[in-house]
């Protein structure tokens, strides 16, 4: 080691460096251009000059990076000499490049506006950073100085293009002042990384993180791409990495597990447009994907959420989207089920961002708005000035000289129209995953036509091979919702499977004894991070050390390299041992990432773990201000104190647990209720399940037959002996639930079980109430007995004889089927889901029976989504016919003598027309149970606008409400298809077993705590909780009544809308309580 | 030349989306004044509106509460309770002589760093021009 005085402070450095990288570890920042760690110095740009003055001689000005530092220097990096000769470096950089950015704002810190001499408009700054990374680091020369004096200048050998250039880029980055240094080495475009999570429409380096929410979010590095990997130079990555996490040794392992079961989540192939020649993606550049658009849309995307077209970098003015690319066709005849949704979702959120005068057109067959909330979402988006074009498939083609694109399609009465647009989204569908027919191969399971996983209707989440289960779009095309409802699924199947061999794996962490800190001073231990340079290179961290010295009840500090080291876990373990800490704050990085990690580490010092606090002076400070390094400092000591001050009123916090009845309420036998209940028995845990009716079957008793062919009576038949014969079920049909009370782990239900009263109790409940059709009011259904239902027909249908009107005898010469009764009307604005497949199933059941018999099918939008969608083609096939009507113009149904006539406004034709029908057959919508209402106000779970109940989320969380150990299936949830029910079921059971699994749940410490003294019993708490968690209760303090609120531990989850309410301070959020958050703010004001 | 008025703001941040949001600004090096002082909170419903009326009357020149989108709410709909007591607090700031640009509600989600630099920039901009405050 040495010693040297910089600006007054004498330390130790390392030998051998620099005098620049001591003055850098002195955490003082010099400005610098032709500095490089990983290069030797060179001493070009004189940025770096400090005033040194070795022993026994007059100080004089160097370049710091190139002057070593030896033993006894006195150095100065700020005094007014030094700050007059880089003043006058400055100006004569400007002089030299008075267009870069750079420079300009390295001029404008030391005071330089304009240069007093003459400017030479060059573009290169001579700090030979391009030489010497291709030479030090690639082992290449393909560029150089040549020349001297005034015509010194940056070439390539014998200024020609040349092989020696790898074309790395590697010139282009280290250049400071923005050059493309690699046009003068070769001809050969840089070869870029297309950016894969932004869809290639910006670049990635060579090492990267995937994109930034990844898990794990650690950089990786392209062996493709790699220079150091291809040809051995480089490792600069290595050199930067302080943390020594860089290795390029790691090869790709062989690892062979032994599992019992087996989840196949390989998702789907994106159709690539290129395929369809005609749509001119590929060739036309504004013709991009929707997940291009997708990208385009998303604040982490290419433009960071502006709206751009690749092409020119504009923002475009009108946009097409152009429905079913790859979707519904010869070749592909299955319709992808989410494209509809994701073009309305991309065209009102591009309105949002570019403004009401974007104009976005959707070109599209049907509008298949299937799922919940969909239909709605689908009017707002008309609403708010989304246009919809119905028509035949449209012609693309590029204007040459805007680039824009002329869209000419024929409108539905044939009319050819010609529309002009700057960008055209193409709305492509899903494929199988590439891997699919390979792990079809190795793992022995069959795929389907489309080359999909073969499941069955019944067994929706099974492949072929027992033990193999699969979910996702790998089983058909699906929207997020049914995906989460599928894993849940596939996840619940395993369960079963394997629940021998639950918890083997798990080995819990023992902590020691915690240590009373009750009545104790604060003695707080402060952990400062540089990060590498991460917070080091911008914040001074000694500084901030010093002054955290300072602060009250501060009685460590230390800083580290990286606190987050397992060596600095060690060392924060000592000195909470050796100062008595009873208090940690570390000042680093985000807690939402790293507060686990600390708060674990003090428990095993024997701490608390909730009297810990972070100051984030990374994410929220240096990297944010990397400029401003003395501001970054001075926040960051405010950051510190406003830790520190909360620090001081934190207490030690239990999170409490309570013990979990393993046991499960089932409301509803019908088939998603059966199925929950059985996946819950053959888990291992015990089932009450409760049907009002005296049978179980509920709706799938009148489902008689699916369109593959498979029996549902069979089926139905199975599922009803299974659950009476588990031993695991006790089951009550004909029985009414009285009451639900309790919470998470612990409910009791009052059951009336025909008459006989009985409570039981569960740790859980699911709720499978189910739907019913909805009773038509309209087309004469009730007054002629020629009108029927589906479900009616189908009773009839499955009849051998007579399945025609009672009337007539021979089989009816036409069938005239009317859409959409009871659905997306004002009333009910929401599409019942099933009812087209139903239709085309029953019309091919017609067929299939008299052939001869004309059907019609009156119908709005067709929406066999997803598989369904080749039933809708076979129907076509086999001459149903389908007629289009309008909302506005509902078909007119008469009863005209004998005949039965409906009228209908055909919008392809655009003409009315009368059909005699001698059945009449209504696709009735689904609408929710009526006993809803009163299931939900005893579970406190909402219900939406049109009464089925409401999840916790729509997309991430189907199957759970925000009350925890309640979940939800079938139809009670949304009207959906036999498999989907059986599917959400499933899933209901594997989320019912995260809860029935454990012993006891633990519950969150930082929630809601009732300060009786402070609490008058005003209530005005009770309404704004999120949770139902609090209620008013009265009892008998010193002979007088006492109003208070009382708080449900296991339904509280901490969010403080109560605090945030009360006016006195008589409720509370463990952990963030008003004093310790008014301390923050008192702190941030200077306050120590 | 006089110094540059530099307002010391508070940010009230809610745990899942808008610090998230601040952190992805971090991550993704985007620059923005340093006059912000996060305060981390679990929900923006949190926010006991006496917090932002104390700060601002106490010295602070100006207060921001974020949070989640509606309907991405971790607490079903914290940020909407947070909305309706913003009304409140602007109807206070008038009763003590504030400015009503000293407080300002905004939703950033964990994804939306670039929105959250740049609120933050705007932020500063508009109290540089109020000047600090008159407490």
């Amino acid at each position: 080691m040495i010693e040297l005085t910089i600006n007054g402070n004498t330390s130790e450095y390392e030998e051998g460096s620099s005098l620049f990288e001591c003055i850098q570890s002195a955490g003082i920042q010099i400005p610098t251009l032709c500095y490089h760690k990983a290069l030797s110095p060179y001493g070009a740009c004189r940025l770096c000059l400090v005033e040194v003055q070795p022993e026994g001689r007059n100080p004089s000005i160097q370049a710091s990076c190139s002057y070593p530092a030896s033993d006894g220097l006195v150095v100065q990096t700020d005094s007014e000499r030094v700050k007059r000769a880089r003043r006058i470096v400055a100006e004569l950089l400007l002089a030299r490049c008075p267009d870069s950015e750079v420079i300009q704002r390295i001029a404008h810190e030391h005071g330089v506006e304009e240069p007093r001499i003459k400017k030479k408009n060059d573009d290169c700054i001579y700090c030979g950073l391009c030489e010497r990374i291709c030479h030090e680091r690639m082992g290449r020369v393909a560029v150089g100085f040549s020349g001297r004096g005034p015509r010194k200048t940056i070439e390539p050998p014998f200024g020609k293009h040349n092989a020696m250039c790898w074309s790395c880029g590697a010139c282009n980055f280290v250049c400071p002042v923005g050059r493309k240094v690699s046009d003068l080495t070769s001809a050969n475009a840089l070869i870029p990384l297309p950016n894969t999570y932004n869809m290639g429409l910006d670049q990635k380096p060579a090492i990267h993180i995937m994109y930034p929410q990844a898990v794990p979010n650690t950089p990786a590095i392209d062996k493709d791409s790699c220079v150091h990997l291809n040809y051995e130079g480089c490792k600069i990555c290595q050199e930067m990495c302080e943390a020594d996490a860089i290795d390029y040794d790691q090869t790709e392992e062989t690892v062979e597990l032994a599992v019992g079961a087996i989840i196949l989540s390989p998702g789907f192939e994106l159709f690539d447009p290129t395929a369809e020649e005609k749509l001119g993606y590929g060739v036309y550049p504004n013709v991009i994907t929707s997940l291009e658009f997708e990208r385009i849309l998303s604040a982490s995307g290419p433009f960071s959420g502006k709206v751009l077209r690749p092409f020119d970098l504009t923002t475009p003015k009108r946009i097409a989207f152009l429905q079913c690319v790859g979707s519904r066709d010869h070749e592909r005849d299955y319709c992808s089920a989410v494209c509809c949704m994701y073009a309305t979702k991309e065209a009102i959120i591009a309105k949002e961002h570019v403004g009401e005068d974007l104009d976005c057109d959707i070109f599209f067959m049907d509008m298949r708005a299937f799922s919940k909330g969909f239909d709605e979402y689908y009017q707002r988006a008309k609403d708010s000035g989304v246009n919809y074009i119905r028509c035949r498939i449209p012609v693309i083609e590029e204007i040459t000289d805007t680039k824009n694109l002329l869209i000419t399609y024929l409108t539905e009465n044939d009319r050819k129209v010609s529309s002009e647009y700057d960008l055209v989204v193409l709305s492509v569908g899903m494929l199988p995953p590439k891997s699919a027919s390979d792990l079809a191969e190795k793992l022995g399971i069959d795929l389907n036509e489309f080359n999909f996983c073969r499941t069955s209707l019944f067994r929706p989440v099974t492949s072929n091979r027992e033990g193999i289960f699969v979910s996702g779009p790998f089983t058909e095309p699906k929207d997020i919702p049914e995906t989460v409802m599928q894993a849940s699924g596939a996840a619940a199947n395993v369960l079963s499977l394997l629940k021998d061999a639950r918890g083997s794996l798990i080995a819990p962490k023992e902590y020691p004894a915690e240590l009373n800190v009750e009545g104790q001073e604060p003695r707080i231990g402060v952990f400062i991070c540089h990060c590498g340079t991460n917070i080091a290179g911008v914040v001074n961290v000694p500084e901030v050390v010093e002054y955290t010295r300072t602060l009250p009840d501060v009685v460590f500090v230390d800083n580290n390299l990286y606190t987050c080291s397992n060596d600095t876990q060690e060392l924060i373990k000592e000195k909470i041992k050796e100062h008595n800490l009873n208090r940690v704050v570390v000042a680093s990085c985000t807690p939402r990432t790293h507060e686990p990690l600390f708060r674990s580490t003090i428990r095993e010092a024997g701490l608390n773990p909730y009297l810990f606090e972070m100051a984030n002076i990374r994410d929220q400070c240096s990297w944010v201000h990397m400029h401003q390094p003395e501001r970054a400092t001075e926040k960051s000591k405010d950051l510190v104190r406003m830790a520190v001050a909360k620090a001081k009123l934190l207490e030690p916090l239990q999170t409490r647990s309570i013990p979990v009845n393993k046991s499960a309420l089932v409301i509803g036998g019908g088939l998603s209720g059966m199925t929950s209940a059985i996946e819950i028995a053959e888990q291992g845990f015990e089932v009450h399940l409760v049907e009002k009716e005296q049978e179980l079957g509920g709706n799938l008793r009148r489902i008689q037959y699916m369109l593959n062919g498979e029996k549902p009576q069979d089926e139905l038949k199975e599922l009803a002996e299974k659950v009476k014969s588990a031993d695991k079920i006790n089951l009550y049909t004909g029985a009414q639930i009285e009451s639900i009370e309790g919470s998470v782990g612990n409910f009791k239900t009052k059951l009336s079980n025909n008459g006989e009263s009985k409570e039981v109790e569960h740790g859980v409940v699911i709720v499978a109430t189910g739907a019913k059709e909805y009773i038509p009011q309209e087309y004469l259904y009730g007054q002629d007995e020629r009108v029927l239902t589906q479900i009616e027909l189908e009773q009839r249908l499955i009849q051998n004889g007579d399945w025609t009107s009672t009337a007539a005898k021979d089989n009816p010469k036409t069938v005239v089927m009317i859409q959409c009764v009871g659905s997306r009307d004002d009333e009910r604005p929401y599409c019942s889901r099933i009812c087209c497949t139903e239709s085309v199933k029953n019309a091919l059941k017609i067929k299939e029976k008299s052939p001869d018999t004309r059907v019609y099918i009156l119908y709005r939008d067709v929406r066999t989504y997803g598989f369904r969608e080749k039933y809708y083609s076979e129907a076509r096939e086999k001459d149903i016919v389908f007629i289009r009507y309008d909302e506005e113009s509902k078909p007119k149904v008469s009863a005209n003598g004998e005949e039965l006539v409906v009228e209908v406004l055909d919008q392809t034709l655009g003409i009315s027309i009368e059909l005699a029908a001698d059945l009449l057959i209504l696709s009735a919508g689904i609408v929710p149970s009526e006993g809803n209402e009163a299931i939900a106000q005893f579970l406190k779970v909402p219900l939406d606008s049109n009464g089925f109940f409401l999840e916790a989320h729509m997309k991430l969380r189907p199957i759970d409400f925000a009350t925890d150990g309640v979940f939800l299936c079938g139809l009670a949830h949304f009207s959906k298809a036999v498999e989907e029910s059986i599917i959400q079921a499933q899933a209901a059971s594997s989320r019912a077993a995260t809860i029935l699994s454990k012993d006891s749940i633990e519950l969150e410490a930082t929630i809601s705590e009732v300060i009786d003294a402070n609490c008058d019993g005003c209530a005005y708490c009770i309404e704004p909780c999120p949770y139902n968690a609090l209620t008013l209760i009265e009892y008998m303090r010193n002979g007088v009544v006492k109003k208070t609120v009382q708080a449900n531990e296991s339904a509280c989850k901490g969010c403080g809308c109560c605090q945030a309410t009360c006016p006195k301070q008589g409720i509370i959020i463990r952990g963030f309580k008003l004093d310790q958050i008014t301390a923050q703010v008192n702190a941030a004001l200077g306050a120590a | 030349m006089s110094e540059e008025f530099e307002p010391k703001i508070i940010a009230f941040c809610c745990n899942w989306c808008s610090y998230a949001g601040a952190d992805l600004a971090g991550v993704s090096r985007l620059q923005y004044p340093p006059n912000i002082r996060i305060i981390r909170v679990m929900c923006s419903g949190m926010v006991h509106p006496n917090l932002v009326i104390e700060a601002l009357t106490k010295g602070i020149d100006g207060v921001i509460m974020c949070g989640c989108h509606p309907g991405d709410c971790h607490y079903i709909e914290g940020n909407l309770k947070a909305e309706s007591r913003a009304e409140a607090i602007e109807l206070m700031l008038e009763d003590f002589g504030l400015e009503e640009e000293r407080f300002r509600l905004e939703w950033i989600s964990a994804s939306e760093g670039p929105q959250f630099a740049q609120v933050m920039k705007e932020m500063v901009d508009t109290i540089k021009e109020l000047g600090p405050s008159p407490y």
